[in-house]
């Protein structure tokens, strides 16, 4: 391997992308130092489970590596990782459901009220009341509940921190779509981890 | 005055800070009043903050090693 140039960490992504494009492997490295945290988060909600996430975290860098030269910089370098993460996730879930005989529910219903039913208030500080692997279990297990639809809507807006406009390009769904899964995506997940975490 | 399943239809666009004056003037409001909405809307943010949370799903080193080594490899192979 080539002696690789040291990489200043205060670099922007532009920048990082770059000199590895000009074959700085050290300004790739850096790349996903910066993003493997958030990959990796992504992949476990958008699948379910440690093992997939890996595997999602590694061919969604192998991907990006890959194909960096035809990365065209008219997005974030972290918007376009993104979009390979979902597509490595979601794929992972259509793989597992055509291993199953009873389908997963992946369909959404657009239309009709999300009608709130539990009404109780929370236990202060949830994340408090719990070992770390009991809320990550939760969480997951909440998120699972939600079809994939909404779930990706719900992670790229709320956990992962895109905008309502870079959610929709990354889903090719409309802002409008994007903004009516979020409203249920939240309330259907503030229903389901009411179940555990409310008072009494 | 804004009754419950308004103010439900709100609730996304009012966390997001995404409703004009009026219409938030209008909702909150409503809360002052409607316990069960104020429910709705404090858990609705608690279930955002909890999946925000940093210290969740935390990368395991072991795993963040795999992901480095099968980088270095592909590097390794030659070019892309």
């Amino acid at each position: 391997m080539e002696e690789q140039s040291p990489v200043a960490v205060s670099k922007d992504d532009f920048a990082l992308v770059a000199e590895a494009k000009a074959g700085n492997y050290a300004a790739f490295e850096e790349l996903v130092n910066r993003y493997e945290n958030k990959i990796y988060r992504l992949g476990v909600n958008i699948t379910g489970n440690s093992e997939d996430a890996e595997d999602v975290l590694q061919e969604a860098f192998l991907k990006a590596f890959k194909h960096l030269p035809e990365f065209r910089e008219d997005s974030r370098f972290y918007t376009w990782l993104v979009r390979i993460a979902v597509n490595e996730g979601l794929m992972k879930l259509r793989k597992r459901k055509s291993d199953r005989l009873v389908p997963i529910a992946d369909e959404v219903n657009e239309e009709g009220d999300v009608v709130p039913r539990e009404f109780a208030d929370w236990k202060p500080n949830p994340e408090e009341l719990y070992a770390q692997a009991e809320i990550e279990n939760i969480l997951r297990d909440a998120a699972q509940t939600l079809p994939p639809a909404y779930r990706t809507v719900f992670l790229l807006r709320d956990v992962e921190g895109l905008s309502t406009a870079e959610t929709a390009d990354v889903l090719n769904l409309t802002e409008g779509t994007v903004k009516a899964r979020l409203f249920r995506a939240r309330l259907m997940l503030r229903e389901e981890l009411s179940k555990v975490f409310k008072r009494g | 005055m804004m009754n419950c399943k308004d103010c439900v239809h709100q609730v996304s666009d009012y966390l997001d800070g995404e409703l004009d004056a009026d219409l938030k003037h209008s909702l909150e409001e409503h809360l002052i009043f409607c316990h069960h909405c104020r429910v709705v809307v404090d858990s609705t943010r608690k279930t955002i903050d909890l999946y925000c949370d940093g210290k969740i799903f935390q990368l395991p080193d072991s795993v963040r090693d795999r992901l480095h080594s099968a980088l270095r490899r592909k590097l390794e192979d030659g070019p892309r």
